[in-house]
């Protein structure tokens, strides 16, 4: 039988609420969303907080907008609310992708965005896909609040620059026209944590790559992001051939580990491939949206 | 610390640990014990029960965290001596044999038809994707919830005509 060790809990009723309980406790106390994955690693011990502050009150972070270019995605927004937002959907083919593949349905219901950020899990699906879109992070805290790219999110496995006393509020993804963006994932089974995964959305100038973002997880992926994949595709014909070099880039700059998931070298492997996959799906969605060329 | 949960329209009030998980508060503490303790890493769904409108596995949910909600258990599906749709599903098309993830996959499969009355075959198996069945091979609970789909409308009129009420909803 799995059981937390002793810990406090406290509700919080609003965010500023939550801030002060936060400062009050200190720095062990931990922020609780959906703890669809903060409970399950209290129950192995691998977390043991003092308090927790639960925020699932908090329905104002909980919504999906588009406000002054923007996609802002509050960080109590629950999986499956992202998964039947069709006004994300319609900007960013990504996050439904990879929504439909975290987790299990009853999970998503309760795990959060925000949540699921915040974990940090090296194998994370959104991370990428946010690292991919180049998204912002809003961070608050009592005296007000700050922003932090995607990229500079995560500092390492299970940690964020989110400092004791502190609350991820929400997500930010600016709407860039004319891009389409998609997420490929292989995992041992239904529900699972992938294997590998990548995300990829692209700009196009004609047939030109204009704008790139190559996301990827649990490849050991340095943020989450392939920077020299990316640096490859910008300026360069859109087409197959590219994107299958961009794959082997992406492969090549990742430093996946042997684990209970698999060999690293085939972690490599679906680093490389999917990356490929994901961009020519991109393409496709990039291509199915352009208006009908003039000619 | 005390909570107070509304399980299947009863008020429960006790004092807790707020370290003890929702599963073992239903199971141990109220003594409800139609939800199953299972895998305990949120993976096999035999522990899911409603909290408020919607199901989740309880076996990762802190029972503080319900405090002031209401839960529906596999013992409140039920209304007026009748089974609902569901229970009437998987007892006419064989959907269990040892029962122990049934009331998880019964849960689920009422929340899926409140949203979707009429679920093909691959809605019914993504509904129960994230729950384990040892015995049927999942084939008679695909069918136990098309059944409950497609005699919904003549059960329920027939409930409500005998009890006066409709879903199974907490109130």
């Amino acid at each position: 039988m799995q059981v937390p060790a002793y810990v406090e809990y406290e509700r919080a009723t609003s965010v500023d609420h939550a801030l002060t309980l936060l400062a009050r406790f200190g720095p062990e106390a931990r922020i609780l969303a959906g703890g669809h994955s903060l409970i399950p690693m209290m129950k192995l011990r691998l977390a043991q907080p003092e308090t927790l502050v639960d925020i699932n009150d908090l329905d104002d972070l909980s919504y999906l907008t588009v406000t002054d270019g923007e996609l802002r995605i509050g960080a109590m927004t629950r999986h499956a609310q992202l998964l039947d937002s069709a006004l994300a959907g319609e900007h960013f083919a990504i996050l439904h992708d990879a929504e439909r593949v975290i987790a299990d349905p009853v999970v998503r219901l309760w795990g959060t965005v925000g949540g699921s950020l915040c974990q940090a899990d090296p194998s994370e699906d959104l991370s990428a896909a946010f690292a991919a879109l180049k998204a912002v992070m809003v961070i608050q805290n009592l005296e007000g609040s700050r922003t932090v790219p995607a990229r500079d999110f995560h500092t390492g496995p299970y940690e964020t620059v989110v400092a004791p006393g502190e609350l991820l509020t929400q997500i930010r993804i600016p709407i860039v026209p004319g891009g389409g963006s998609a997420y490929e994932k292989v995992g041992r089974r239904a529900g699972d944590w992938p294997i590998g995964a990548a995300g990829a959305a692209i700009w196009l100038d004609g047939d030109t790559v204009a704008r790139a973002g190559v996301g990827l997880t649990a490849v050991g992926a340095e943020h989450f992001c392939s920077a020299p994949a990316e640096d490859f595709l910008c300026g360069a014909p859109a087409t197959p051939q590219t994107f299958a070099r961009a794959g082997q880039i992406a492969a090549e700059h990742c430093r996946p580990v042997s684990d209970q998931r698999g060999p690293a070298d085939y972690k490599r492997h679906l680093a490389g491939e999917l990356t490929t996959r994901a961009l020519l799906r991109a393409l496709a969605r990039v291509r199915a949206h352009a208006p009908a060329a003039a000619d | 610390m005390r909570i107070t949960v509304n399980v299947n329209g009863t008020e429960y009030s006790r004092v807790i640990e707020p370290r003890l998980l929702l599963i073992h508060f239903i199971r141990d503490d109220l003594g409800l014990t139609g939800s199953h303790w299972g895998c305990d890493t949120s993976n096999c769904g035999a522990c899911i029960v409603w909290l408020d409108e919607q199901p989740v596995k309880s076996c990762t949910v802190l029972a503080p965290m319900a405090d002031g909600r209401r839960i529906m258990t596999v013992e409140g599906l039920a209304r007026g001596g009748r089974l609902d749709p569901v229970q009437q599903g998987f007892a006419r098309c064989h959907g269990l044999q040892c029962g122990f993830c049934t009331p998880g996959m019964m849960l689920t499969a009422r929340w899926l038809l409140d949203h979707n009355p009429d679920p093909t075959e691959a809605q019914i198996r993504e509904a129960i994707s994230g729950q384990l069945c040892r015995c049927t091979g999942y084939e008679n609970i695909v069918r136990s919830v098309r059944w409950a789909a497609d005699h919904e409308a003549a059960v329920s009129a027939d409930t409500a005509g005998q009890a006066g009420g409709t879903r199974a909803r907490p109130r």
